[in-house]
């Protein structure tokens, strides 16, 4: 305990008076941890893009306009127990030709050839969402299958519009898995890149002390008394520049979130605020285990003597 | 008969040297040397630069390793001794350098208390011997300056605290008065002499002949990695 108490203490102690170079080590963590930051706010931006694009795809599936509703329903709960599905919305004709009339309240034509037509020309529709994109193909296919042809699915619907937005959900699909795989390569890059330049900051700052561990040692230190207050230290870097980073993200999130909340319709400053302690949690996290483990390797090759 | 002799010599002395050289890559350190130094004397080893002083004493603590031979500290083979056992023995020897190597980042007392701390003494016993033995080495005005703020015989003087704080029974001691002034190196032998007194074994290595004669006891003589002399010091 006396000795833990006294690692700690030699650890704060080493950083206020390691001045400039702890300054610096401070700076290169944050840079680290702003990166991190960053990622974790455009990761959240990227997942925000993706489910806007992903909510605007579904699957409609038009009935005859005799389809009788008990039947529509039998097929609607049926879909409801598919795994896949997230969602399905019933329109009735009636509420379809109410819409259609809406939509088209400025166009005299239509309107005048729907009065003219007398009764209403539209059927019921179903409208499917999909808990993921690629999962409407099985969707489709379950209509076709004999389960959907059971309860005589086949003879009241009158099309259903997935073949003919296959190929830009396909499409829509790919760009997703390709945005999400290249947004991963480039987080694992700045994250790799970041955490190299601390390691060799801070194993600058360990090298100016070489001379010292091997006095520290020379005197009958263990590698333990040696090594802790460097270990600390490390960790104290990590926690300022967590504070640091925090603080400095607070003004940066707060402008950028006016400013896209207009065209992305996501507000990154409340979504900072709203987990602000899980970002803190994790940024300080990395920053300690960073320094810490940094500040480990770096002193090893210094103690084998 | 001469393996018999050498177990006994194991037994009889502190430190022995067992037919150790040390070859760097182009230059031979230390060329087969035997030597043994008894517990309680105060041996000065002597040589011009590059004679092999100084791989002598890192031998001891095992700061280099022999390239053939053997260091016996007490009967035991220092270069096989583990991390943990070769610390424990580190903690039995008090050094001094030319060049102090002392903690910068730290004061005198924190210099000093290091050392304690690193064979677990108690913040209690720290609080009460740092300034004794400050007091001890006229260092007790200097007590939270830092190296840089202490000129080089105080610094010189420092390094001794540190070395003699944990009653270390052997003080190697590598050229200690190199970077001092006639008046310092004075001082500092004669602190060297009180602490052999005292019953402490002090190995000095130095190239200066006037400190040998300040000593006045055994002399080791090293040449191009050898010893080549080895005598009781006649003033």
């Amino acid at each position: 305990m006396t000795e833990l108490k006294r690692i700690i203490k030699a650890g704060f102690i080493n950083f206020t008076r390691g001045g400039l170079v702890s300054f610096a080590a401070v700076l290169v963590s944050t840079i680290t941890l702003s990166v991190i930051t960053s990622i974790i706010l455009l990761q959240a931006v990227l997942y925000f893009s993706l489910n806007v694009i992903k909510d605007k795809v579904d699957v409609t599936i038009y009935f005859n306009v005799d389809a009788p509703e008990d039947k529509i329903m039998l097929l609607k709960s049926s879909l409801e127990k598919l795994p896949e599905v997230a969602n399905i919305s019933y329109t009735s004709a009636d509420e379809a030709l109410k819409l259609f009339r809406d939509r088209h309240s400025n166009d005299y034509p239509t309107i005048a050839a729907l009065d003219e037509i007398g009764n209403n020309p539209l059927g019921a529709y179903l409208n499917v969402k999909a808990k993921e994109i690629s999962q409407y193909e099985s969707i489709a296919n379950f209509m076709k299958s004999d389960n959907a042809l059971v309860l005589g699915s086949a003879n009241i619907i009158d099309k259903v519009n997935y073949h003919q937005n296959k190929l830009v959900i396909d499409r829509l699909n790919n760009i997703i898995r390709s945005a999400q795989k290249l947004g991963f390569l480039i987080t694992l890059l700045l994250i790799i890149i970041s955490i190299i330049i601390t390691f060799n900051t801070i194993r600058l700052t360990i090298f100016i002390s070489k001379e010292e561990i091997s006095v520290m040692r020379l005197v009958g230190a263990s590698k333990m008394r040696v090594r802790g207050p460097f270990m600390v230290e490390g960790a104290i870097y990590g926690i300022i520049a967590t504070l640091v980073t925090l603080i400095l993200f607070w003004p940066i999130t707060a402008w950028l979130g006016g400013n896209m909340t207009n065209f992305l319709g996501f507000d990154l400053y409340h979504y900072y605020i709203a987990n602000l302690f899980q970002i803190f949690a994790i940024v300080l996290l990395s920053g300690i285990l960073l320094g810490m483990i940094s500040s480990f390797l770096a002193i090893r090759r210094y103690l084998n003597k | 008969m001469q393996s018999i002799l050498k177990t006994l010599l194991l037994f009889l002395t502190m430190i022995y040297f067992n037919n150790v050289s040390k070859i760097y890559k182009d230059a031979v350190a230390l060329d087969d040397v035997t030597l043994t130094i008894a517990a309680g004397e105060f041996v000065s080893v002597v040589g011009v630069s590059g004679s092999g002083k100084t791989t002598l004493a890192k031998m001891i603590l095992a700061d280099e390793n022999p390239t053939n031979g053997t260091v016996f500290f007490e009967s035991t083979n220092v270069h096989k001794l583990k991390n943990k056992d070769l610390t424990k023995l580190r903690r039995r020897i008090g050094v001094v350098f030319q060049d102090f190597k002392l903690l910068q980042n730290k004061t005198a007392y924190e210099n000093i208390a290091f050392a304690m701390e690193a064979v677990s003494k108690t913040d209690e016993e720290i609080a009460s011997d740092v300034p004794h033995v400050l007091e001890l080495v006229d260092l007790s005005h200097r007590i939270f300056h830092f190296p840089n703020q202490m000129s080089g015989g105080e610094q010189q003087r420092l390094a001794i605290a540190r070395a003699i704080i944990n009653q270390p029974e052997l003080i190697i001691a590598d050229e200690p008065t190199g970077n001092l002034d006639q008046i310092n190196t004075h001082e500092i032998v004669q602190i060297l002499k009180k602490i052999n007194g005292l019953g402490t074994t002090v190995i000095l290595a130095t190239h200066d002949r006037a400190i040998i004669d300040l000593v006045g006891k055994r002399v080791v003589t090293m040449e191009n990695g050898k010893v080549i002399r080895d005598t009781k010091h006649a003033k």
